[in-house]
């Protein structure tokens, strides 16, 4: 598929757009290198370079609640939080991704509503939820309004996944099923998902990270108890501390096993599979 | 027509409606969920946006005062002509950004594999926290950022170059370290249903590199460049966080008046700054939309 000048070997551009890769792929990590690596400073520590002292000094402070409210709180708060958001995004988007591969009454509605609930400002949705709230009588809640609020950002991402993974998916395999024999329950359960597999790791994986970074629709919808991204951001304006460079670091580091988890995972079926065609 | 035939197509109408009627249950969930956190809000919104309010208390009734406020304040029209410059240069710089990665990674990567792991690395961050991406531009565009610090001890610069924090230049940025991916992934999946075998074609039909270049992969790639477009556009008209942070409060995002609003508990004209957002971007996306069937390109249907 790659392009070849014509004595065969790397045309020009080649080399320019690769520059431009490597140049992108630098802008996009080194940033956050930074970070990690000045978050590890000593108590003279700064916000910039150069480095003074080294330790785990920023750590204890933002675990001995020195700079934060209630960090370990908003942590117990942000994990089932984000737990939830996956567990529903993967269901609701499996069954939607399913529902779009035939014209229903009202699926382009749905459709529009989906790219409508994608592209609205995060923060008018929000204010949005926690007016309705206040308009019913309600209160706001990390488990209700919030978790309502993530779903608007989850669930669009969620589908547009399965339209992919669906795409690429033979409908074939289900028919020659049903022709064997087999009642839905168990071409779901024995075809389709086991099929889908990666897809569906795709879909958790976005679940899980939106929900456990998302600020702007959580804002007005968390209520009186914080989640992590809101402790990270009433930290940028009135911490001057690497403490909060310690926060990211913390935080990064845990997406981090998160995302490593779900590509290996995604990785070792297709490896698997791979196996099984060669034997 | 024969009996047969007529009983075949009368079993395939009947398949077709269950398949219909299964469709429809399988989307109640999401259509239940996007109804009651984005319609329904949406139409709350609307509602308080014509309440009265005195003294922080916002009182039912009709009124279209906040939108009168709203619209004959000069500080809206700055609000969005600086939303605008803004959005567009990012857009411009995201979209050159995202057709280049996006080629290299499509046309340019001979292993499959390779294409797909350097496909994950400019996906990872967006896995991570947005708020922390922000901040970590901190250290490096500062007066004793890292940037300054290397230009003053190589000698290029004497003085420390003070636009490159708290500026247009540290918005824009973030906003084209924060969304290049929106531009990436769109035109990497349009550009992937490009036939290779077109490159041929178009080299024998006697076309050179830019012509194929103009005439063959631009336009297979609209697509993807029209939604990564939408993306980038509405993200940036959207954000309030990135702008007040990054610009050290010199800028204000019509968002961010309206957390503004918000925090001195002024709901009805936030709301009513908040219709009138909704407005524009709905006919910014329609607008941009009507380039290409979106639905076409995303759902494939059989």
């Amino acid at each position: 598929m790659a392009i070849v000048s014509a004595r065969g070997g790397r045309p020009w551009t080649f080399y320019v757009l690769a520059a431009i890769f490597v140049g992108y792929v630098a802008f996009l990590y080194g940033p956050m290198l930074c970070i990690y690596v000045l978050s590890f400073q000593g108590p003279q520590g700064g916000l910039t370079f150069p480095m003074r002292g080294a330790g785990l000094h920023w750590f204890n402070q933002l675990l001995s609640q020195g700079d934060t409210g209630d960090l370990i709180g908003a942590i117990s708060r942000s994990l089932p939080l984000a737990v939830l958001v996956m567990a529903i995004t993967v269901i609701v988007s499996f069954a939607a991704g399913m529902a779009f591969r035939a014209r229903f009454p009202g699926s382009n509605w749905l459709f529009y509503l989906v790219v409508a609930s994608l592209v609205a400002p995060g923060y008018v949705l929000g204010i949005g939820i926690g007016l309705m709230f206040q308009l019913l009588g309600w209160n706001t809640d990390w488990y209700t309004s919030a978790l309502g609020a993530q779903l608007s950002w989850t669930l669009p991402f969620g589908l547009l996944i399965m339209f992919a993974v669906f795409g690429r998916y033979d409908r074939a395999y289900e028919e020659a099923a049903r022709d064997l024999g087999a009642f839905p329950v168990q071409t779901l359960r024995l075809v389709v998902v086991p099929m889908l597999l990666p897809g569906v790791i795709a879909v958790a994986l976005f679940g899980f990270t939106l929900s456990y970074d998302e600020f702007a629709r959580t804002l007005q919808t968390v209520g009186s108890s914080n989640t992590v991204p809101i402790e990270i951001w009433s930290m940028t304006q009135n911490v001057t501390t690497p403490s909060i460079y310690a926060l990211g670091t913390l935080t990064t580091a845990l997406s981090f096993v998160v995302i490593g988890v779900s590509l290996g995972t995604i990785a070792l079926i297709q490896r698997r599979r791979v196996g099984m065609k060669s034997l | 027509m024969s009996a047969s035939a007529t009983l075949v197509a009368a079993v395939g109408r009947r398949r077709e409606r269950s398949w219909s009627l299964s469709s429809l249950l399988l989307a109640l969930p999401l259509a239940a969920v996007l109804v009651c956190f984005v319609v329904a809000p949406l139409i709350s919104v609307v509602a308080v946006s014509v309440f009265r309010y005195d003294n922080f208390a916002v009182i039912p009734g009709f009124t279209l005062e906040n939108y009168a406020s709203v619209l004959s304040s000069r500080l809206t029209l700055s609000l969005y002509l600086t939303m605008i410059r803004l959005a567009a240069i990012t857009w411009a710089v995201t979209l050159v950004l995202g057709f280049c990665v996006a080629y290299f990674l499509v046309f340019h990567v001979r292993s499959k594999l390779i294409a797909i792991g350097l496909f994950l690395a400019c996906t990872v961050p967006f896995w991570t926290s947005n708020i922390i991406r922000m901040i970590s531009w901190l250290p490096l565009l500062g007066r004793q950022g890292i940037i300054n610090q290397a230009l003053l001890t190589t000698g290029v610069i004497h003085q420390p170059l003070g636009f490159l924090l708290y500026s247009d230049f540290s918005v824009i940025v973030s906003y084209v370290h924060l969304f290049t991916i929106f531009m990436i992934v769109p035109i990497f999946n349009a550009m992937s249903r490009i036939d290779p075998a077109l490159f041929e074609a178009s080299r024998d039909a006697g076309a050179s590199r830019w012509q194929t270049m103009r005439l063959v992969v631009l336009p297979l790639s609209k697509s993807g460049i029209v939604l990564g477009s939408v993306f980038v556009i509405t993200l940036v008209m959207g954000d309030f966080y990135v702008v007040k942070v990054m610009s050290g409060g010199s800028l204000a995002s019509v968002v961010s008046a309206m957390v503004d609003d918000i925090s001195t508990l002024l709901f009805p004209h936030a709301a009513a700054s908040a219709v009138i957002l909704l407005v524009v971007l709905t006919l910014l996306v329609a607008g941009i939309m009507r380039l290409v069937d979106i639905r076409r390109e995303l759902v494939a249907e059989r």
